[in-house]
């Protein structure tokens, strides 16, 4: 940690997951129930403003201790790290292209801790395409009229603010970026998806019937909405990698227990080297996972390029959280299977890490264009003499 | 009004306890923590503060190692003002008299209206430092508070005893001590984190109050802890099977035996 108060925020978070986080968690993923009472209680804390300036409410903490915060917060209760996360990311845009009178006025609200966001731009035909969307937003006068739906929205139906991507006009990139409040007539949001894991996080599709929004609630310039939200999901995919390094190790750390206390043929399953080998591994991806995030965290904090380093980070962790909680359920045997047993949620949980922000194909794309674009590398090519 | 509330640091109770060769708890090469019990402490000096006027000030007090510092920086974390922390080698092994009197003195140096303590420690837990304070401070005693009021000077606390239910009442200065019963200690937040790194915090030692290193320590203390065990490790339970239809019974003469039916 670089700093004492760095330390201390780390202790403060350990707490709070502790006493508040980790007694309900079974139960509220068990029954489906969004826990907006928890970000409330992280909310006061200080925990869902960390990585913003503290002029505008935030807690001016650097990538690399915010992103600490969330994986310890994600190793007890994933659901809420994600939202934590995306909570952040609903900040981003009016942080980064808001003008000052949008941010005095909006951001110190929404970092307060009281209120919770969402941001919406998936739809159910353009998930890896956004561009694809069709929700658009007609100006009126003074007014954007919003129409269409926006799938997956996490936070959807509890959120008290939307970041919304609408289309602005028929180019498949008119698309624009608007602030909507949750209690805008014509807004409404669909039962929740009934998920794989991540149960206790609502996912709703939100309808939007004729919403009038103001034009001052439009952040950055029409036609810049996508850039808006692809810049923002850079920072969006460092959070669900620390999200998914807490989860792995939250597995690791229920399986290690296990396997100190199990015993077979006269002695603790950690003693069998074979068993004792698959721990080695988990530890070791949990670490390099770790690692990788932070690496990428480091970069965004120093003002460096790190897009790719972010689509590392997330396909790394996330790939690495589905092998580690799929093999400490391997750890615990037939218990590992059964609901009794928290690592069999923790398994359903890692498996939609790998696919939301950016799927880790879409990962791959991203890192695989940031490399033919790159000049690194040269290629010899030596001949032998005959 | 100004507040003193005293705080002690504890060896992490989720942890080992260790001791040392002459029987001391091992406070250095542990984890350790602001006692749980203290936090409630801090809590009611909190509240009591917001119901003010804004001007009181509250100085958390502490006498422990080098470490102590932690529990002082909690609760500045928490909203308390300021922290005095006594530190001195020759205090180690006091028991609670010698314990009681370094506080006194320390105490007597702290402009303040009346005191504020624990219920007990979570590692020595006699609940007697509270008594002997106001006694060597020569002021009234509200022990066991578990619900507070006060109305300008005037305090009455509830005491929920085992036979009765008591009110008692008294009038600043004197020595509060309330229970976990009192209402939930807050979290610190962020911000109080950032606040706190620019609270005062004063290192006092004996010479600093002007107690001769006799009077305190382990020498100095009247108790003397001879022997110490580790708990026995957790017995296997008892498991009744049920082959011939004869558990029921079994069970049954089980809970009996331990008088639970
Ligand atoms: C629990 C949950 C929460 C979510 N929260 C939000 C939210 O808050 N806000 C929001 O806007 N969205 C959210 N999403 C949506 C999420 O971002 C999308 O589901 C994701 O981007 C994938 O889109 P899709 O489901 O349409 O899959 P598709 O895009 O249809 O992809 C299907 C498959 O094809 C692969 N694929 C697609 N294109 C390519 C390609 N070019 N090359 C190789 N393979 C490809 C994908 O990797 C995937 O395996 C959430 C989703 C879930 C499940
Ligand atoms: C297992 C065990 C081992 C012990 N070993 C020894 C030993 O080797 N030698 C010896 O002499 N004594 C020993 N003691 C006694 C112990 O040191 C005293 O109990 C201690 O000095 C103060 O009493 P307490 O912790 O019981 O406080 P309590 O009377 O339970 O505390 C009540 C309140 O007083 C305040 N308070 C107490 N201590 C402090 C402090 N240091 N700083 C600030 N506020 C404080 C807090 O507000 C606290 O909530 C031992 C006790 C036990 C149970």
């Amino acid at each position: 940690m670089p700093t004492q108060e760095a330390a201390d925020l780390i202790g403060l978070t350990r707490e709070l997951v502790t006493k508040e986080l980790a007694p309900p968690v079974a139960r509220a993923e068990a029954t489906e129930t969004f826990p907006r009472d928890i970000f409330r209680t992280l909310g006061r804390a200080g925990l869902l403003s960390l990585p913003y300036p503290e002029q505008y409410g935030g807690g001016g903490q650097p990538y690399e201790v915010y992103l600490q915060v969330l994986e310890e917060i994600a190793a007890v209760w994933s659901s809420v790290g994600v939202g934590v996360s995306v909570h952040a990311l609903s900040c981003f845009g009016l942080f980064t292209r808001g003008t000052e009178e949008q941010k005095q006025r909006w951001l110190p609200d929404m970092l307060s801790g009281e209120l919770l966001g969402a941001y919406c731009l998936s739809e159910a035909h353009a998930g890896s395409d956004p561009a694809a969307m069709r929700t658009t937003a007609k100006r009126d006068g003074d007014e954007y009229v919003l129409n269409g739906a926006k799938a997956w929205t996490t936070h959807g139906g509890h959120a008290d603010f939307y970041k919304v991507m609408a289309r602005t006009s028929d180019d498949r990139n008119g698309i624009s970026c608007f602030l909507v409040p949750a209690d805008a007539p014509g807004l409404y949001a669909d039962p929740p998806e009934r998920k794989m894991g991540l149960t206790g996080s609502a996912t709703a599709t939100m309808r939007f019937e004729g919403v009038r929004i103001p034009v001052e609630r439009r952040l950055g310039a029409e036609g810049e909405g996508l850039k808006i939200a692809l810049e923002g999901l850079d920072s969006g995919r460092l959070g669900i990698a620390a999200v998914a390094t807490g989860l792995a190790q939250g597995a690791l750390d229920t399986a290690i227990a296990y396997a100190k206390e199990r015993e077979t043929f006269g002695k603790p399953i950690i003693e069998h080297q074979g068993l004792a080998f698959v721990l080695a591994d988990m530890e070791a991806a949990v670490q390099s996972a770790r690692a990788t995030t932070l690496a990428a965290a480091r970069r965004r904090d120093q003002g460096l390029p790190f897009s790719r380093e972010a689509s590392v980070a997330k396909l790394v962790a996330t790939d690495n959280a589905m092998k580690v909680t799929t093999d400490a359920v391997q750890v615990l045997g037939g218990y590992g299977y059964t609901r009794d047993f928290p690592v069999e949620r923790y398994m359903r949980e890692a498996k939609v890490m790998q696919i939301f922000e950016g799927t880790n194909q879409i990962q791959r794309m991203v890192i695989g264009r940031a490399l033919s674009k790159d000049d690194r590398g040269t290629v010899s090519v030596t001949k032998e003499n005959s | 009004m100004n507040i003193v509330v005293c705080v002690k640091y504890v060896p992490d109770a989720t942890a080992d306890r260790h001791f040392e060769a002459d029987n001391t708890v091992d406070r250095v090469g542990v984890d350790g923590l602001l006692s749980e019990l203290d936090e409630y402490a801090v809590e009611q000096a909190l509240q009591l503060k917001e119901k003010g006027d804004g001007t009181d000030e509250i100085t958390v007090l502490t006498v422990g190692p080098e470490q102590a510092s932690d529990a002082i920086r909690k609760a500045l974390q928490m909203g308390a003002d300021k922290g005095v922390h006594v530190v001195d080698d020759a205090i180690a092994g006091s028991d609670s008299l010698a314990t009681s009197l370094v506080l006194a003195e320390a105490i007597k140096k702290i402009d303040h209206d009346f005191v504020v303590c624990g219920m007990a420690s979570t590692d020595g837990a006699m609940s007697v430092v509270p008594a002997m304070l106001a006694e060597r401070l020569g002021v009234p005693q509200v022990t066991f508070g578990s619900q507070i009021e006060m109305q300008g000077k005037e305090i009455r606390i509830r005491r929920d005893g085992d036979a009765a239910t008591e009110v008692i009442g008294a009038t600043a200065p004197f020595v509060l001590s309330v229970t976990d019963q009192s209402g939930e200690a807050r979290y610190p937040s962020f911000k109080g984190i950032m606040a706190a790194k620019k609270k005062p915090v004063e290192t006092w030692s004996l010479a600093d109050l002007g107690v001769e290193a006799e009077k305190v320590g382990l020498s100095a203390s009247w108790t003397q802890v001879e022997d110490t065990a580790a708990r026995p490790p957790r017995s296997q339970g008892e498991i009744v099977t049920d082959e011939d239809g004869s558990g029921a019974t079994a069970l049954a003469g089980f809970l009996a035996s331990k008088k639970f039916i």
